[in-house]
């Protein structure tokens, strides 16, 4: 590992704990403009003198810089207060659900890079003929296809008509078929329209024409010369999609009642389960931007030059 | 970059266009009116009821020519509620990626026309959006400061602000020393004369197509949204907002959610197809996602 790559990643790491900074901030900033803490976070029902002391325990008789800073190692740690409908802390609700959204997202991730990397690079492959256009067609209605549609339509068709799945819950792993595939196909369609286009970008530059001119076979220079340069951007292209398939399962955990984060998320929102929704919120940011971290240091270790270039160069 | 010719961008925009684009820009035109003049190809209003005529079914499965896309769980005629629900989802989408391009496109400029500060402050904010994608952020405000139809719009039009401000960020930084900028400047034009008569145009072309394969992003987030129950409210209505309805209603009558999700399908279909022969067409080197 050079310098440079070394001085890249740090560059990283640091801009990930700014990003991270700034997104508990940002929820502060919500939390304080929305009104009082106390009248936000505690039910309604709550008689004023609780009020009162819940106001001298946060601290909001503080200056508001105390407490944002109080807020900030209060997130950090972890601590969100307890959740309203259940009373229980929110770290432990939250601890709790993000498995069963990592499972089923993990599980769509791998089934859409199956199919859009296969498609994607039989596109590139066959650049211009008919399997062309029918891996292009199928991948753009993909990705045009909203994820609540899709849902509704697998649940009337396998659920509903040929009774082959279920529609909801998490009792065992045929419930994650369902959920997985629509969650996959619209993604499976933007990474085959990606890796079209990163295979054949790759397969334009002179060492490919070298390689066919050393008379390697056409998998061969695939498979070895190809491929592995165009891992570089489409590594960077997973980096941006983790956030869209988190979003995602916000949709897909609620058709099929997941019970993962995206729908503990629904729900709070549309009870105004406060600390709960800070909680599943400021986890979500957590998880993307450790992954996208995690893409920038493959990167730099991948890449060094451009990655080094791209950073300092500031463009994200 | 690849070598693919570019002499053809030179044609008329508009030339020797492929059928599957004019059934796309068919399609689009069509919705677009149907949603202006929705009054007058609506047969009923949205929220008349007839609960005497629930869960009739469309036309061609075997229901009567009164309710031609058939009628829901409160005998409210689909074909009516799809065209006013079309009607607000465009409207949102329209005012969505309106704000969200001159926003964007804004804040771009600023931040690569100023530096320092207020550049390093926008591609701070660029970062935290890809932090936090726009789905969360629109769910947070809406916990914290409940729903009304503004911050709903200003919520919507979050989706993709930052790549306006990129595209218009990296353009001003790049052209900004070029020569026949130093000479306006010279001549006397201020800076905000460079940045709109001079530098804006420049990327206008990019900026359209940029919103463009943006706006069937915008949609989603809108009817997403509504689709969860947290965005457009009853009685007003959404075509996210009849598919959450409908969802309830698989078993006996499908047609409820089939309906209007075909009509968001095709919708975002047809802007994605447009979006990327318009991108061909002018600009090659603008992001997709």
């Amino acid at each position: 590992m050079t310098m440079a790559t070394l001085k890249a990643i740090g560059f990283r790491a640091l801009r990930s704990v700014v990003t991270l900074l700034l997104c508990v901030t940002l929820v502060f900033v919500v939390l304080r403009t929305a009104g009082d803490p106390v009248d936000q976070l505690l039910p309604a029902e709550t008689p004023p003198s609780v009020l009162e002391e819940y106001r001298i325990a946060w601290g909001l008789d503080r200056p508001l810089y105390v407490q944002y800073w109080s807020f900030v190692s209060r997130a950090m740690t972890g601590d969100f207060g307890k959740s309203f409908a259940s009373n229980l802390p929110v770290l432990d609700v939250v601890l709790e659900t993000m498995p069963r959204t990592l499972l089923l997202g993990f599980s769509a991730l791998l089934l859409a890079s199956l199919i859009g990397l296969s498609l994607g690079i039989l596109g590139a492959v066959r650049r211009g003929t008919g399997i062309d256009r029918v891996a292009m067609g199928v991948a753009v209605l993909g990705y045009s296809m909203p994820i609540f549609f899709l849902g509704i339509v697998l649940i009337l068709l396998f659920a509903l008509q040929l009774r082959l799945l279920p529609s909801s819950g998490a009792s065992s792993l045929l419930h994650l078929i369902l959920p997985t595939v629509t969650l996959a196909l619209p993604l499976a369609g933007r990474i085959a329209r990606f890796a079209r286009t990163a295979t054949l970008e790759v397969m334009g530059r002179q060492f490919i024409r070298t390689a066919h001119a050393k008379g390697a076979g056409r998998l061969r220079v695939l498979l070895q010369h190809a491929l592995p340069n165009a891992m570089v951007p489409l590594l960077m292209f997973y980096g941006i999609e983790i956030g869209l398939i988190l979003s995602g399962a916000v949709v897909v955990e609620t058709i099929f009642a997941w019970p993962g984060l995206g729908r503990l998320l629904v729900s709070s929102v549309s009870m105004r389960d406060l600390p709960l929704v800070q909680g599943v919120i400021l986890t979500i940011t957590l998880v993307i931007v450790l992954s996208n971290l995690f893409v920038d240091i493959l990167h730099a270790l991948l890449d060094p030059k451009v990655s080094l270039a791209r950073t300092l160069g500031g463009a994200g | 970059m690849s070598s693919v010719e570019r002499s053809e961008a030179r044609a008329p925009l508009f030339a020797d266009l492929p059928p599957v684009i004019m059934l796309c820009l068919f399609w689009l035109a069509t919705i677009v009116v149907v949603a202006v003049f929705a009054d007058l190809f609506a047969p009923a209003h949205y929220t008349t009821q007839d609960l005497l005529a629930r869960f009739r079914p469309p036309v061609f499965l075997g229901g009567d020519w009164d309710h031609v896309l058939g009628t829901d769980h409160l005998g409210r005629d689909i074909l009516s509620r799809i065209i006013y629900a079309l009607r607000t989802s465009i409207l949102i989408a329209v005012l969505g990626t309106l704000i969200g391009a001159i926003g964007g496109t804004l804040a771009g400029l600023a931040a690569g026309r100023l530096r320092g500060p207020v550049d390093l402050s926008v591609m701070m904010l660029t970062d935290v959006q890809t932090a936090l994608p726009s789905l969360f952020i629109a769910l947070t405000f809406l916990a914290f400061f409940g729903n009304n139809i503004f911050l709903f719009i200003i919520l919507v039009s979050l989706e993709g602000w930052e790549r306006y401000a990129r595209l218009a960020r990296g353009q001003v930084i790049s052209e900004q020393s070029a020569d026949y900028i130093k000479a306006v400047e010279a001549l006397g034009a201020g800076p905000g004369r460079v940045v709109f008569r001079h530098l804006l145009p420049n990327i206008a072309a990019s900026l359209v197509v940029q919103a463009t394969l943006n706006f069937p992003g915008t949609i989603l987030l809108e009817t997403s949204l509504s689709f969860l129950g947290l965005g457009i409210q009853p009685p007003g209505t959404s075509l996210g907002l009849m598919l959450g309805e409908g969802r309830g209603y698989l078993l006996n009558a499908w047609w409820i959610a089939v309906l209007p999700g075909i009509v968001i399908f095709l919708t975002t279909l047809a802007m994605s197809l447009f979006g990327d022969w318009l991108r061909d067409r002018l600009d090659p080197t603008v992001e997709r996602d």
